[in-house]
């Protein structure tokens, strides 16, 4: 995989992904000229496009069109379920999840993504272990706030 | 002192409350700046808040590059919290060529020798997505010591980093080979997954690695039958598939693995037979498993019912309700239909249906896919279909189903009637999206084929008179009316219904053409030349033809104007040689590429004044007279008549001058005539020699003699001379008409040349002959005669 986007329907970009090196002037064009190609397709068009020299395959659920590209010799098929896992990991992670879900959240999808594919790879194919990485992780950073929080308290008192 | 500024949340908020563009970016400008100060305090307790916040501006693309520094301190920074939106601002605000490569690269190194497993997993992150080549060389060798890592976590990590660095520098493959035979005999999916990856792309690279990895393969295969046969773990199965991003993975290694190998190929030949006929097709995880194996059946020595099966199988997905599984069967049909064609065939009929699919991306591969599958048996059926498909299908599929229905009539044609009514229903039915090349190809099929000549221009004409806008057809059917314009007259053709045209009829609707502003520059060539051919083949006046050819002598149109001119010269001047020169075009050789190349220029040039060959079973007094009126205007002897290709040669008075003054002296005897070569083309020369016999002064005795150095023999050489007509000139018979190669045995010819009035010698000669299996056609006036054939 060489990149993924999350859009939503009016085309505000959500997520970016990039896995291969490009300048911010490309990623942008790119971007805008994705964004635009697959809001101007009907529903009931196939999920997969052609697209410079490699494939796009892009899925909506609900509000939001999850992107990806691929390699020529990529499976197309095996695509869709790398979207519909990570769509799952977001929904078990936020319960139920929405489009505000991953405006205000949205380092948390990126990682939640980062334990689910590495370098544009599959690395890790159980929802169970990935879902407990990014607890794990989680808990390390409320213990990083909970010694943060005396500081805070002093200093707002005004005794630093 | 406490900055006061947004959280990340209350941020996001007021930005999404904003009413306007402009109000969006005031609270982005504001907030900017407040990060900008925050970053100035270099308090290190809000650095990775108010990082986080910079990477949501950035999101909405507003610029961002400030906070790149800030990347690097958070990434050096013990805390996590820091390091986790340290590494996430570095992934999305650093590139590769980005100044800070060394400063990031000692962070990463510490964190992989130093950190927690959390940490790691951040660094390698990291590493994999935005790591440049140099990075890579660095780090490997603390990448391959986390592959020795107890912890499963870290370890898939590092191996799709491997992954990651060996795309980077290839030359890394060394260090991440040798690992991978242990790492392949972990239980732990992630670990198993990423070693697949790694010997993909191991062996996708390095042809060593391939050979190295070939013993694997049984290993390969137990662990995909294994997947398949045991019962699944919920933890890693999609709606009752097993684990099959896995087994996609390894499918796509066994196809590398196998290829181009006997052996490897049988050792996985029975598995994948299982995994064809196992899979679950209900769901999508169970077909995408499907797809790769049918992929790597066709890649690899399969038995050939295993090839019939793979096949199969895309022909069940061509059946499914699901466009997307309908999309990937026409794509890989698509690769197999050059190998695999005859099994292809059999889902013939469900890839036309798939023709009428809305969707274009469906139908464009469909179209393709059909256009593969036609034979020279299923030519007419499938060409029906197609052609019903160009009279629905979307505008941007027109050009290529229009471009790919005449190659495969080209090939494949039953009779030349059908080849020439599927080309002129395209042209009819599409003919805005038809290249150029199919007038060329047309007219060259009509004029090949002499006995559908009167059919050919009664339909052509009754398309044009239907519909002059569109181009090709209005070219090819003015290029055909021109030519067998008399057919269309008197011929009486069944096929077609019967209907009476009047030559006036045709004459205008040429004109209508020609003064249609719908009409290109080049249609408007065809029809004016259409109507100069006319004005030999019809039997009324011409004036109407001379008015029209008249009238576009002035035309703004610079190529249409030279024509123009050019024919009224020849309806002024060269009007004698008007039926000639405007004779029905030759036939041009099929299957000799140059002769076929040459022959459409001719067709689709009009070169009024290029004489063109007669037909050879033309009698041989017409030639002579055709070669005589090529002379011009020859009553008088030393004028300066009009020579087609030379200049005149006129006497100049000093000649003259000196002639008179010889004539008090006593004439000198008669001196050898010296020979001269006349003629020299590719290896062919032609000499002549000169004799004055004593006896008769006024007769001269001329020599043709042709030699062959070239290395093919000239045949069926024929050599034609004629004279003004105050000469007399007489041809005795060629020594033969052959002249082997390589100097072979000359042809000779005699031409006996009587000037009683010793008035100046003009010969021209007319050479045809085959050389090279190529029919060659030379006339010329000879321009240097010596003196003495005439003096």
């Amino acid at each position: 995989m060489q990149f993924m986007l999350l859009f939503s329907r009016q085309g505000k970009l959500r997520l970016q992904k990039w896995y291969v090196p490009l300048s911010d002037k490309e990623k942008k064009k790119i971007t805008r000229e994705l964004v635009q190609t697959v809001l101007a397709r009907k529903p009931k068009m196939c999920s997969f496009l052609e697209w410079r020299d490699l494939k796009i395959v892009y899925k909506r659920y609900a509000s939001l069109y999850f992107c990806c590209a691929i390699e020529d010799q990529d499976n197309e098929l095996i695509t869709l379920e790398i979207i519909h896992r990570y769509v799952e990991l977001l929904d078990k992670y936020f319960g139920s999840v929405c489009e505000l879900d991953i405006i205000f959240n949205f380092e948390k999808a990126y990682f939640i993504l980062d334990e689910f594919l590495l370098g544009g790879e599959v690395q890790e194919t159980s929802k169970k272990n990935v879902l407990k990485a990014i607890e794990q992780a989680d808990l390390l950073q409320e213990d990083a706030k909970e010694a943060e929080t005396p500081r805070s308290v002093l200093e707002e008192i005004g005794l630093t | 002192m406490v900055v006061h500024s947004l959280r990340l949340q209350d941020l996001i908020e007021e930005i999404r409350g904003a009413k306007t563009q402009a109000q969006e970016r005031e609270v982005i400008q504001k907030e900017c700046a407040q990060i900008r100060a925050s970053f100035r305090d270099g308090d290190p307790l809000q650095r990775h808040r108010q990082l986080a916040k910079l990477l949501y501006v950035h999101m909405l693309g507003y610029p961002a590059h400030f906070g790149q520094m800030e990347c690097l301190k958070l990434i050096a920074s013990p805390r996590f919290t820091d390091k986790r939106v340290g590494y996430l601002g570095a992934m999305l605000l650093l590139d590769e060529r980005h100044d800070s490569h060394l400063l990031i690269t000692n962070s990463i190194k510490n964190d992989l020798s130093q950190g927690n497993q959390p940490v790691q997993g951040l660094a390698l992150c990291t590493l994999s997505t935005m790591g440049s080549a140099e990075m890579c060389r660095d780090l490997a060798p603390e990448v391959e010591k986390l592959l020795l890592q107890p912890s499963p976590y870290v370890r898939k990590k590092a191996i799709l980093t491997a992954v990651h660095m060996i795309r980077k520098d290839p030359e890394l493959s060394g260090i991440f080979l040798p690992p991978c035979t242990k790492l392949l005999r972990e239980r732990h999916h992630g670990i198993q997954l990423g070693t697949v990856t790694l010997i993909t792309e191991l062996c996708e690279r390095n042809p060593a690695a391939l050979r190295h990895f070939r013993k694997v393969v049984p290993q390969l295969v137990q662990i995909l039958r294994t997947l398949v046969t045991t019962g699944y773990s919920t933890e890693h199965s999609i709606s009752g598939v097993s684990d099959p991003f896995l087994q996609v993975q390894i499918l796509r290694l066994l196809r590398i693995l196998g290829r181009n190998h006997e052996e490897s190929s049988e050792t996985m030949n029975d598995l994948l037979a299982q995994v064809a006929t196992n899979t679950d097709t209900s769901r999508n995880a169970g077909n995408a498993v499907l797809l790769e194996t049918v992929l790597t059946i066709m890649a690899i020595h399969s038995a050939a019912g295993l090839r019939v099966l793979a096949v199969n199988i895309l022909g069940r997905f061509l059946l499914n309700n699901d466009k997307n599984i309908r999309y990937v069967a026409l794509t890989s049909l698509l690769q197999l239909v050059q190998s695999d064609h005859s099994a292809v065939q059999r889902h013939r009929s469900t890839v036309v249906e798939c023709l009428q699919e809305t969707d274009a991306s469906l139908s464009r591969r469909a179209l393709e896919l059909s256009l593969a599958l036609v034979n020279s048996s299923n030519v007419r059926a499938m060409m029906q279909e197609l052609q019903a498909f160009l009279e629905s299908c979307p505008p941007d599929l027109r050009a290529d189903c229009a471009s790919g229905i005449l190659l495969a009539a080209e090939r494949f044609a039953p009779s030349k009637r059908w080849h020439i009514d599927t080309i002129l229903h395209v042209l009819t039915t599409a003919g805005a999206h038809v290249r150029d090349d199919a007038v060329a190809n047309l007219t060259q099929l009509i004029g090949e084929a002499e006995e559908l000549h009167t059919y050919s221009v009664r339909r052509l004409y009754s398309a044009l008179a239907e519909d002059i806008s569109q181009q090709p057809l209005v070219q090819v059917a003015a290029w055909c009316i021109g030519e067998y314009g008399d057919l269309l007259l008197e011929g009486n053709c069944e096929e077609t219904e019967p209907f009476q045209v009047e030559e006036e009829d045709v004459l205008a609707l040429l004109e209508k053409v020609l003064q249609s502003h719908m009409s290109l520059p080049a249609t408007r060539g065809y029809a004016i030349t259409a109507l100069m051919k006319l004005s030999t083949r019809l039997r009324g006046d011409n004036n109407r033809i001379r008015q029209v050819v008249s009238i576009y002598g002035s035309c703004v149109d610079l190529e249409l104007q030279q024509r123009a001119v050019e024919y009224n010269t020849l309806f002024q001047k060269y009007d004698h040689m008007r039926a000639a020169i405007l004779e029905k075009m030759p036939l041009v050789e099929r299957g000799d590429p140059h002769v076929k190349e040459g022959g459409k220029e001719k067709q689709t040039e009009a070169q009024p004044l290029e004489v063109t060959a007669p037909a050879p079973t033309e009698p041989q007094a017409t030639k002579l007279l055709d070669l005589l009126d090529l002379l011009g205007d020859t009553s008088e002897p030393l004028s300066s008549g009009h020579a087609q290709h030379l200049p005149p040669q006129t006497p100049s008075p000093g000649e003259a001058l000196i002639h008179l003054l010889d004539l008090p002296c006593t004439p000198p005897p008669p001196a050898p005539i010296p020979s001269v070569r006349v003629f020299e083309r590719e290896g062919l020369q032609l000499d002549l020699s000169f004799m004055r016999p004593l006896e008769t002064p006024a007769l001269l005795l001329v020599t043709a003699t042709t030699t062959n150095s070239s290395k093919e023999d000239v045949t069926h050489f024929v050599c034609q001379a004629a004279v003004p007509k105050s000469f007399q000139l007489q041809l005795q018979a060629p020594s033969g008409n052959t002249i082997p190669a390589q100097g072979g045995l000359p042809i000779t010819q005699v031409f006996r040349i009587l000037n009683p009035n010793q008035a100046p010698l003009r010969l021209k000669l007319r050479l045809t002959y085959n050389h090279s299996g190529q029919p060659v056609q030379e006339i010329f006036e000879v321009d240097n005669l010596p003196v003495e054939t005439w003096q």
